[in-house]
């Protein structure tokens, strides 16, 4: 056990955690964020995918000591009050999502993915969502979101 | 039981509302006017259900409540759940247009068993279909009832008003009106209805036919959206649940020592049940490794390969499900038949949100439990039986739902959170890992069809024998101009008869549809061949009767730019025909075959469908976009691996679902079909998808493949 420093969402905390746990489950368990989901515990869904200082990362396997020093950001820190960021306006506008269960992760992946690429064709969106999960078959609106969320006057940048 | 309670004891043997301790649901509803529906079930609605909790009870869809409240607002409480497929927004729509007020002002509350009236769940495209008019029946009802009342208190003839965004007013003399919030504050009205209040006419729709904004999209795009495994009552406890590796076997010892040297953990046996507890997951995941087991062989020795040859030998006799005319004397009269044995694994579910469910049990004794599951009420039967309670004291409550299609019809996590909470006397949070859910899940049944059919000099079909082993009977028959057929079903998705299967199977998307329509339109693609013509002239030629089938048939093929050509032609196109929860069907796909590997890509799929009327045009497109991308993985990959027992498939990285790189260009063609009433949307266009593949490939590359899904390698061997 030890002081781990970490931001979400702009709020820093010192938590007093095992160093081996997984960001996941301190950001669902410790910290009460639940928008970021649990989807197969093996990175191989993109369900759990947050920002951590400016890359998409999935969450269920990345270790609390890994992001000690550094900036998360999870669904939760998107939507500045009601405002929603792009990405999420383009995921209303455009019916990004049926369930809704992968559509953080998503979300996330495309935030990340508009802030290393800010006008992806839609080739290299198709490429960059790859190894996101979709089990309702959302993916047109998903990419149309993406699409229209590089369109959006500020793209919206994971922080 | 409260005396309001017992008025609400519906048409007899319609008694689904009166065991209900239903105090939150009286506090809603203590004034206003309640419209109470449970309709006598039109004449051959008592078909027998798929009923996973065994209860005997008639057709489920057909109850509905609608309440009024003092403010004017409406509350639409049914016992269906969002899974996806935009409930939540289609059914105010209906509720909104009878009762001619604002879509805004209409409020849904769903599978909650001590707000809702008795439901037997959210499975087979039902929702709108025959959900639907009970709902627009009450709605039609309380809007007749404020009419009257209207008319009594403004002294005028109830003829002469007219109703506006929930605002009454008299035609005659406009300075007469009255709001709905104004008739209904401060009394307690309680009307049960069968039916019988006239319906908006479909030209007169304002809101039904429109798309609105999905409501649940602000919830689910701000991770605000509260699933079954984000609910933390106080006090909660992460449950990881010691499992057998195989199916089968027994658990001869079980060793928790080290695991319960982890801090903060604590071991809970309840029976069979033997679960580690801690209120974080992974250190949960942590202890759960650290139990040392012990299991009995496995009986089964089957794999994905044996199970065929098991199935055939194992199936229970035939049940001839539609016959006509004599298939023997019909064959007289074939120049050519044609028969061929068409093969489909087991297929997982794999909704992205595994089962999950919290429980916690009440000071009052009362156990609440949130659950993934798309069957509230019998579940809640389930509950009470496994924790010998009397059904009144056992509550579900369904928060969203992360994808179902059929595989969360079965809720085994609930109970055990039930049981673990009443064991450890805390709440419990059983979220299921990905290996648990690929394990329990009740697949799609693997699927033996045999089809034997024949033609006449005139290329007409003359004969149609038809039997289905292990899918069951939906999607089984035929739909086509053959006087003498016969279509027999061995076994189905509803029961595991004669142990055919070595794990769980159940209703999956379309249940059995699937592969009969994989089956079948794949057989008249060779009869086609045969016949020396082109796939979509020859089902025209045998559709004669069909003018439905012929008509969606038409807009695919307008749509597509379908030009008569007999396969295969090296185009890459195939078609495919299916009619599936009142709604038909055409689906025509363009497809690139790599020769060297056999690995298909899909690149364009029209699909048009006649579903009745339209509900909400973006959300039915949405389900048809939907049908379409699953159906690329039952098509292309998707097939459970096994041996002995243990399933091999554990994650994802092994079990392949589409991706965004397999997905083809989608267009969809709804028709406009006024005169029929709204029918399903959530899975008839899925069925059409593995015939319309495999027929393009055989197109692409004169490759027949017969069996599904259509992997490289398939591929490849029927290419040489």
């Amino acid at each position: 056990m030890r002081s781990i420093s970490v931001t979400v969402n702009g709020v820093p905390h010192q938590l007093a955690v095992e160093e081996s746990r997984r960001l996941l489950w301190v950001l669902r368990d410790d910290l009460g964020l639940t928008g970021t989901k649990f989807g197969c515990g093996v990175s191989a869904c993109g369900s759990c995918t947050v920002i951590v200082d400016g890359r998409a990362v999935h969450s269920c396997v990345t270790t609390m000591k890994s992001v000690d020093g550094k900036h998360v950001t999870t669904i939760e820190g998107l939507a500045t009050g009601d405002h929603l960021s792009p990405v999420q306006q383009g995921f209303v506008d455009h019916l990004g999502f049926q369930c809704g269960y992968c559509t953080p992760g998503m979300i996330m992946g495309g935030t990340a993915l508009l802030a290393n690429n800010p006008k992806p064709t839609r080739d290299e969106i198709v490429k960059g969502m790859e190894g996101h999960l979709c089990r309702c078959g959302a993916h047109a609106g998903i990419i149309d979101a993406i699409a229209a969320a590089s369109h959006a006057p500020t793209t919206g940048g994971g922080k | 039981m409260s005396k309001v309670n017992e008025e609400m004891i519906v048409p007899e043997g319609w008694g689904f509302v009166d065991t209900v301790d239903r105090r939150d649901f009286l506090k809603l509803t203590s004034s206003g006017l309640l419209v109470i529906f449970a309709l006598t079930p039109p004449k051959g609605a008592l078909r027998p259900v798929w009923n996973p909790a065994g209860i005997q009870r008639p057709s489920p869809d057909f109850n509905a409540f609608v309440h009024i409240g003092a403010t004017g607002r409406v509350t639409v409480l049914v016992g269906k759940v969002e899974m996806g497929q935009g409930v939540m927004t289609s059914l105010p729509q209906l509720a909104a247009e009878e009762l001619h007020v604002s879509l805004a002002s209409v409020d849904v509350v769903l599978g909650d068993t001590d707000l809702c009236p008795f439901d037997m769940g959210t499975f087979g495209s039902l929702s709108v279909r025959t959900l639907g008019p009970v709902l627009r029946a009450a709605a039609a009802e309380a809007r007749a009832v404020l009419v009257q009342m209207a008319a009594e208190k403004l002294g005028v003839a109830a003829a002469d008003l007219e109703v506006k965004d929930g605002v009454i007013t008299s035609q005659a003399d406009r300075s007469k009106h009255v709001t709905y919030g104004e008739l209904t504050e401060g009394k307690r009205i309680e009307r049960r209805i069968e039916g019988k209040a006239a319906l908006e006419a479909v030209a007169n729709f304002k809101i039904v036919g429109t798309s609105p904004p999905r409501r649940d999209a602000i919830d689910k795009v701000t991770g605000r959206a509260k699933y079954a495994g984000d609910i933390v009552p106080p006090g909660a406890l992460h449950a990881r649940i010691v499992r057998a590796p195989a199916h089968g076997v027994q658990l001869t010892s079980v060793d928790t020592k080290a695991a319960e040297a982890v801090p903060g953990v604590r071991v809970v046996r309840d029976g069979d049940l033997v679960a580690v507890l801690h209120e974080h997951r992974d250190e949960a995941d942590r202890a759960l490794a650290l139990v040392k087991t012990a299991f009995g062989p496995a009986p089964s020795t089957l794999d994905e390969r044996t199970i065929f040859a098991h199935l055939e030998k194992s199936a229970p006799e035939g049940r001839a499900v539609a016959e006509g005319g004599n298939v023997a004397n019909g064959e007289k009269s074939a120049v050519q038949v044609v028969e061929q044995k068409y093969l489909k694994g087991y297929v997982a579910h794999a909704p992205m949100e595994t089962h999950s469910a919290v429980a916690a049990m009440g000071s009052d004794g009362r156990v609440t439990v949130w659950a993934s599951t798309q069957t509230p009420f019998p579940l809640q039967t389930q509950v009470a039986r496994a924790l010998k309670l009397p059904t009144e004291k056992v509550r579900i409550i369904t928060p969203y739902v992360g994808g179902g299609f059929g595989g969360k019809s079965a809720s085994q996590q609930a109970i055990e959170a039930a049981r673990l909470a009443v064991a450890a006397g805390k709440p419990v949070r059983v979220v299921w890992d990905r290996t648990e859910e690929f394990f329990f899940d009740t697949f799609d049944p693997a699927a033996v069809i045999t089809i034997r059919a024949g033609l006449d000099s005139a290329k007409k079909i003359v004969s149609w024998s038809y039997e289905v082993i292990g899918a069951g009977e939906r999607g089984s028959q035929q739909f086509y101009d053959v006087a003498n057929h016969r279509t027999v079903v061995r076994g189905g998705w509803n029961a595991n008869q004669n142990g055919m299967h070595p794990f769980g199977i159940g209703p999956w998307r379309a249940p059995g549809a699937n592969a009969n329509t994989f089956a079948r339109e794949v057989h008249i693609d060779m009869l086609a061949q045969k016949a020396g013509m082109d796939p979509v002239s020859f089902r025209q030629l045998n559709l004669t009767k069909n003018a439905r089938m012929q008509r969606v048939l038409k807009a695919a093929a307008d749509k597509f730019g379908w030009q008569p050509t007999v396969a295969p032609s090296k185009r890459g196109f195939g078609v495919s025909l299916g009619d599936d929860a009142g709604t038909v069907v055409a689906t025509i796909a363009q497809v690139r075959v790599d020769p060297a590997t056999g690995a298909v890509q899909v690149l364009r799929v029209v699909c048009a469908q006649d579903m009745g009327v339209v509900v909400n045009p973006a959300g039915a497109m949405q389900q048809l976009e939907g049908c379409i991308t699953m159906g690329l993985g039952y098509s292309l990959a998707e097939e459970v691996r096994f041996k002995d027992g243990v399933v091999l498939d554990k994650n994802f990285p092994t079990y392949h679902l589409p991706r965004f790189s397999w997905v083809p260009k989608i267009e969809g063609v709804l028709l406009n079909s006024p005169d029929l009433p709204a029918q399903g949307g959530g899975e008839p266009a899925i069925v059409t998808v593995g015939a319309a593949i495999a027929n393009a490939v055989y197109d692409a590359i004169g490759a027949r493949v017969t069996q599904l899904p259509l992997t490289p390698a398939r591929v490849k061997a029927a290419m040489t």
